[in-house]
């Protein structure tokens, strides 16, 4: 159970957002809308604990985050604005140490399989540098691929804009990753500019601009 | 694997794909140290006693130009916030990062130091004084300055930032490294500097992956 309360963000002499609150329990997604500037990264890097909020507080399972930092860790998926893929490195390569890095364990058969579900196997042994922006978003993404598919699945994942740069065939395919994911207990931070299919679960809706 | 394992072997394979990165460090550490001699004159005893401090200087300027790519390119891709969302503490991977940057930066010089050391007519006690020295200081140096890098990430203008917070604390490892050669050359036991070094050594190991996850948190925040 992740509970974000009255957060306030503020980034030089602006506040983003001020007394935001919102708890998201198993089997729900929140979605968070807002124009540009509107500090959507900001909020996801504050629930992912990498950014500290100016008031109010994170708490997982009732404890702020700051307390249980490598516990929270290994609970949560981020993918944010980067793809966070080194260029020098094949994109098998990327998946399984960024997994390893991450405190995860990867088998390459795994690896292998989250690439194929994302479309991306034939390019498993390229260089992500010779790969295209919507092939490196696919291999970033694959990390959810490989989470959902694990023995004992990763429960929250907070995204950022993970449908940009993506087609419609790998959109159709995130939507029920992110679908399956929910309905299986799981949990979903997201932002996206672009109407998200995925009808079949709880959305909370978090629109910034109001706030 | 183990995540520290996991990511000396990614630094190494990175630094692999990318050759040019070790070899200006290197390079820069040969031509400094091969031109002395050149400039001051074959005089050998003016040379022998110059030599610890130029090799040295040439060692710790080496060490200081490599800084700036310790943690900017895991910044600029988005890696190193993973790596501080990984259930894995960051100092550990913090000290796997160091050491990978060690093997690549502070291992070639300690090994091509002796053979520079010719140049200056070094006798082979002096030689091998330095060689440990060196093994013992340039960990030292990758340590501090990764505390150095790590504060200084994302900032306009950050090499010079760099330089002007490590020197400071890089000033007694040189002391206390060149002391050791001096110490050996004059036919004085260098064991009192090189246990200085080794005392330096192992307060860094303690104090600066620390130091460096916690700047980490602050140049992501």
């Amino acid at each position: 159970m992740l509970e974000a309360d009255r957060l306030e963000c503020t980034r030089g002499d602006r506040t983003l957002f001020r007394d935001l609150s919102f708890s998201l329990a198993p089997t729900q997604l929140v979605h968070l809308a807002g124009a540009n500037g509107t500090g959507k990264t900001s909020l996801l890097r504050i629930l992912c604990g990498l950014l500290s909020p100016a008031h109010g507080e994170v708490r997982w399972g009732g404890r702020p985050i700051a307390s249980v930092r490598e516990e929270y860790a290994a609970q949560l998926l981020y993918v944010g604005h980067a793809n966070a893929v080194k260029d020098e490195l094949t994109a098998l390569e990327n998946l399984e140490i960024g997994t390893t890095l991450a405190g995860r364990s990867c088998t390459r058969a795994a690896a292998l399989q989250a690439l194929e579900d994302f479309g991306v196997a034939r390019c498993a042994q390229l260089p992500v540098r010779t790969l295209s922006q919507g092939q490196r978003r696919r291999v970033s993404l694959a990390r959810l691929a490989l989470g959902a598919g694990a023995e004992n699945p990763v429960p929250l994942w907070i995204l950022d804009e993970p449908l940009a740069a993506l087609d419609t065939a790998a959109v159709a395919y995130l939507e029920d990753l992110i679908a399956n994911h929910v309905k299986g207990g799981g949990m979903v931070v997201l932002t996206t500019h672009q109407p998200l299919a995925v009808t079949t679960v709880t959305m909370l809706r978090i629109d910034l601009d109001i706030q | 694997m183990s995540p520290l394992a996991c990511i000396v072997r990614r630094d190494l394979l990175l630094v692999f794909r990318r050759r040019s990165d070790v070899f200006n460090t290197l390079v820069f550490f040969v031509i400094v140290v091969s031109l002395f001699p050149l400039g001051v004159g074959p005089e050998p005893n003016q040379l022998r006693a110059m030599a610890p401090g130029v090799i040295w200087v040439a060692a710790l300027l080496a060490a200081m130009l490599a800084l700036n790519r310790l943690f900017a390119s895991d910044y600029a891709d988005g890696t190193l916030e993973q790596m501080a969302l990984a259930s894995e503490p960051l100092f550990m991977l913090v000290i796997g990062k160091v050491l990978a940057h060690w093997l690549v930066t502070g291992l070639p010089l300690v090994l091509i130091a002796p053979v520079l050391g010719l140049q200056f007519d070094m006798p082979p006690e002096a030689l091998a004084v330095m060689a440990g020295s060196l093994v013992l200081g340039t960990p030292v140096l990758s340590l501090i300055g990764g505390v150095g890098a790590a504060l200084t990430l994302g900032v306009r203008g950050g090499g010079v930032l760099v330089a002007l917070l490590v020197l400071p604390l890089y000033i007694p490892v040189l002391v206390f490294g060149a002391g050791a050669v001096v110490a050996s050359g004059a036919g004085l036991s260098a064991q009192a500097h090189l246990l200085l070094l080794g005392a330096s050594l192992a307060l860094a190991l303690v104090l600066s992956p620390w130091a460096t996850a916690m700047a980490l948190r602050i140049s992501l925040d």
